[in-house]
């Protein structure tokens, strides 16, 4: 077995930095400049609350980077990279900051001894709340160096400059000394408490620039280790017995059967029943010898009666924006348009299953992870295992794409509970199916949408009341003096009574569905006013952002005043704001009216997202959201039935494949001088509303839940002739 | 039944006392530590373990010992000369055809075999051979220029 690169590092022994002094935590780190900062989330801050169940939060600092004695960068953080390229993107705002190569930056990420506390990486919150004070860091590190290197060289600091780590004198280039050389032999500490002034774009040498994934040539080499590739001397696989339904308890189980197979071992104790083998395909061989007894699952939700069901637990709404009133503007209204939209349940599916590594030696118990939230994980751990969460350290290796998924740690509770019974390092590796079991799918989601159009087709009044899907994207922002938005029901958590299964945050939450409820709506009364969609907007945005980035779309689409929908072009558009950033987008479909097909040819996708760090990292992850945007637009739907997840695997669960593959055009606008906004989310929220469109302009039938599948329309078809 | 299969891997010759009924993802993990091949779904639908078995990509979650025997098997470990990338890992690394890369290897093995039958594919041609891998993070567009890209540059070098 090789070394894990992450042990490489000479501080094994470290605790977590927060549950000890700062100054003996530096101390252990060898030598170098340390630049300790506070990143300012104060939303990570408010759930870190309830996360810690009560526990005090560090406030003094939560990330630090450090320049060695070499002198190479490493950012300690305890964000992961899943995808979404925060590893080339942190490191290319530290070079630029510090004057280094790109390549001299190292990021070590999610480990949760030597990285400071953090609440995880989800939310697009990287880059705008990380970016900012890790920029500062690199700036403030820039500064120390600066002032030491003044003394070295006897020079006054505003008559230096840096270029690639190496400090010279401005007008005799030869004096000269190295980060390197300044580190040397010291261990010097500053804390950021000033702003220190940072780089302006035009300054800018790695940022605002293209480059190509930090990680690459491990992840086409094979070399990438994820949590599944960490192998340790007598380590098991388990096999866990899971229940065929949720809320099916466990009576009885018989592991006679798999104790014959050789080698296998058994752990019996009470709600968990594993096998476990050195092969964790001898070990599912085992698991399937086992008989196991279920008393059923009280459950009696399927996909047939769950909005009704869901409406019932809804509960008393929440109004969270408020403007005019809705009884006059319904007065005033000469069309009233009263519908209801709904989403459906959608997996994850991350191609790498939930898995972890544990392995206990002595009081520490140190976890592999494919977890979006190590520090939660820590917690989760040391809880299962009755111990301080000092003892637990989780590593997170690459995470094989998270979505929001991989924010629930079930599998290293597992893992942990196994390597303590078994005394031996266990790997829990979920099977596809198991994916599928305990994912906590997006919600199903219910939106009730009553607005107006008054004699002069202005938009009257606009009753918005959703369920299920909270309110990220939920309030509108268009120009309609009165209106309303509610919400009701949790949107996520362990709502068993609601859900019949876990529900959870799911890329961008909730914003595809409350996107796709009011685009939809738009377009409706678009088309009763007789004007064209993207006029109709046009005219009506309050944001004048909303218009820029709509006109931006419009003039790539190539989009020509088409007057009243629908003209069977197959044009749909919508637009939408997520984590800071503004999108628009245009779409072209084809639909087949023998089998409901639809083909999403074009998509043009314009946004705004403030500075971008590195463009070609962002244009990426637009991609990736217009053809991952597909699947929940056309395809992806949990099938349940009392309790039981019936997809099992991607034969009955469609992801988008190849042969989908839209012309994609993606637009990011300059906007170098503003702060960056999230760009790991956004361009997924208009799919669904757009497609929906674009689907009434081409052959004139609504529909109102997605997905928009070909049973659907197939139907809504037949219903129109 | 436990048996003595040989096999070439990555350009070695190997021999392995195995069940051999056991699937050549599992023997490939773990009796190998080749960590690359991956698995995705177990049951041949997503292509994340592909390999390439006498010069085919092959799906090593449903490939048996049994099948392997006496072949020649080449996982993602298997594509580096000297050192040096494979012009399809070159081209994946340089098109950012990839996000979290958990699909990568299957990927680059599936296009492998693609590109062993067909030296000048079309787009039509990689999107036909690729339908069936699986990426959730949603690089296909990337995934196919990294293809197209590759295999003009093999043309080239012959
Ligand atoms: S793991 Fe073999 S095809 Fe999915
Ligand atoms: S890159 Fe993540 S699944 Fe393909």
């Amino acid at each position: 077995m090789k070394e894990d690169n992450y042990l490489d590092l000479d501080f094994k022994e470290i605790k977590t930095p927060f549950e000890m002094d700062r100054r003996e935590f530096v101390k252990l780190m060898g030598g170098g400049l340390f630049i300790l900062f506070t990143v300012g989330d104060t939303l990570g801050y408010v759930e870190a609350q309830q996360r810690r169940r009560g526990q005090d939060l560090p406030t003094d600092f939560n990330a630090f980077l450090r320049i060695d004695e070499k002198g190479e960068v490493t950012c300690f953080t305890g964000k992961i990279e899943m995808g979404q390229g925060i590893i080339t993107s942190l490191a290319q705002m530290l070079a630029d900051e510090l004057d280094v190569s790109l390549n001299s930056v190292h990021m070590i990420m999610g480990d949760t001894d030597l990285c400071p506390w953090d609440m995880g990486t989800f939310g697009s919150m990287s880059t705008r709340f990380f970016g900012p004070p890790l920029r500062a860091a690199g700036a403030e590190a820039r500064r120390v160096l600066l002032e030491m290197a003044s003394e070295k060289l006897s020079v006054p600091v505003d008559k230096l400059n840096v270029d690639n780590g190496v400090v010279f004198e401005k007008t005799n280039k030869k004096n000269k000394v190295t980060y390197a050389d300044l580190t040397k032999g010291k261990k010097i500490e500053k804390h950021l408490k000033d702003k220190p002034p940072l780089k302006t774009p035009a300054q800018f040498k790695v940022m605002n620039k293209s480059f190509i994934h930090h990680d690459a040539v491990e992840k086409v080499t094979g070399k990438a280790r994820y949590s599944g590739d960490i192998q340790l001397p007598g380590m098991l696989y388990a096999k866990v017995v899971r229940p065929p339904a949720h809320g099916a308890k466990l009576t009885d189980a018989d592991l006679s059967e798999a104790r014959k197979i050789d080698g296998v071992v058994v752990v019996n104790e009470g709600d968990l029943v594993a096998v476990l083998h050195e092969y964790p395909d001898v070990a599912e061989k085992a698991l399937a010898l086992v008989k196991a007894k279920f008393a059923p699952s009280p459950s009696r939700l399927n996909n047939n009666n769950i909005y009704e069901h869901l409406l019932k637990a809804a509960g008393g709404g929440n109004e969270i924006a408020k403007a005019g009133d809705l009884k006059e503007g319904e007065k005033n209204s000469v069309h009233v348009f009263d519908e209801t939209y709904y989403d459906s349940y959608v997996a994850h599916s991350p191609i790498e299953p939930h898995t972890a590594v544990a392995n206990i030696e002595g009081k520490k118990c140190t976890v592999w992870a494919s977890t979006q939230n190590p520090f939660t994980a820590k917690e989760e751990a040391a809880k299962a295992l009755d111990t301080n969460s000092e003892n637990v350290r989780i590593i997170t290796p690459f995470v094989g794409g998270g979505f929001g998924g991989k924010t629930t740690n079930l599998q290293v509770i597992d893992a942990v509970r196994l390597a303590k019974i078994t005394g031996k390092p266990v790997q829990v590796a979920y099977t596809r199916k198991e994916e599928f079991f305990y994912d906590a799918f997006h919600p199903a989601a219910i939106i009730k949408i009553k607005s107006g159009l008054d004699k002069n087709n202005k938009m009257s009044f606009w009753d918005y009341n959703v369920y299920y899907a909270g309110e990220r994207g939920a309030a509108h922002f268009y120009d309609i003096p009165n209106s309303s938005t509610k919400v009701y029901g949790a949107e996520r958590g362990t709502s068993a009574e609601i859900h019949p299964f876990r529900t959870g945050a799911w890329r961008a939450p909730g914003n595809n569905t409350n996107t796709f409820a009011r685009e939809c709506q738009i377009d409706i009364m678009a088309a009763k006013a007789g004007i064209d969609p993207f006029e109709f907007r046009m005219k009506n945005f309050k944001d004048p952002k909303y218009r820029e980035i709509l006109k931006a779309a419009g003039d790539k689409f190539g989009w020509k005043p088409m007057g009243k929908s629908p003209t069977g072009k197959g044009y749909g558009i919508a637009c939408g704001s997520d984590a800071g950033s503004y999108v628009a987008m245009i779409v072209e479909v084809d639909v087949n009216k023998k089998t409901g097909g639809v083909k999403v040819k074009r998509v043009v996708c314009a946004q705004n997202m403030g500075l971008t760090i590195n463009p070609e990292g962002a244009t990426i992850q637009m991609e990736g959201c217009i053809m991952m945007g597909l699947g929940y637009a056309l395809t992806e739907e949990v099938q349940f039935n009392n309790g039981e997840v019936l997809n099992k695997n991607f034969d009955s669960y469609e992801l988008p494949r190849f042969s989908w593959l839209p012309k994609i055009e993606t637009i990011i606008l300059d906007k170098r001088n503003e702060p960056p906004q999230g760009g790991g989310e956004p361009a997924i929220i208009t799919v669904g509303a757009a497609i929906a469109n674009a689907i009434y302009d081409k052959v004139g039938i609504r529909l109102h839940k997605m997905p928009l599948n070909a049973e659907s329309i197939l139907k809504a078809l037949s219903e129109k002739k | 039944m436990t048996e003595l299969i040989e096999f070439k891997l990555n350009g070695k010759n190997v021999k392995l006392n195995v069940d051999s009924d056991r699937m050549l993802l599992w023997v490939l993990r773990t009796n190998f530590g080749l960590t690359g091949t991956k698995y995705g779904c177990g049951e041949g639908f997503c292509g994340a373990c592909t390999v390439i078995i006498n010069n085919e990509a092959a799906r090593s979650c449903s490939t048996s010992m049994k099948e392997v025997k006496g072949k020649e098997v080449i996982t993602i470990e298997g594509l580096e000369r000297e050192g040096k990338l494979h012009p399809l890992q070159k081209a994946f690394a340089e098109k950012d055809a990839l996000q979290c890369g958990y699909c990568t290897p299957g990927m680059i093995m599936n296009a492998y075999g693609l590109l062993k039958k067909n030296k000048k594919p079309t787009y039509s041609h990689i999107v036909d051979a690729m339908e069936d891998n699986f990426c959730r993070c949603s690089a296909h567009k990337r995934i196919v220029q990294a293809v197209q890209s590759a295999s003009v540059k093999m043309e080239k070098e012959g």
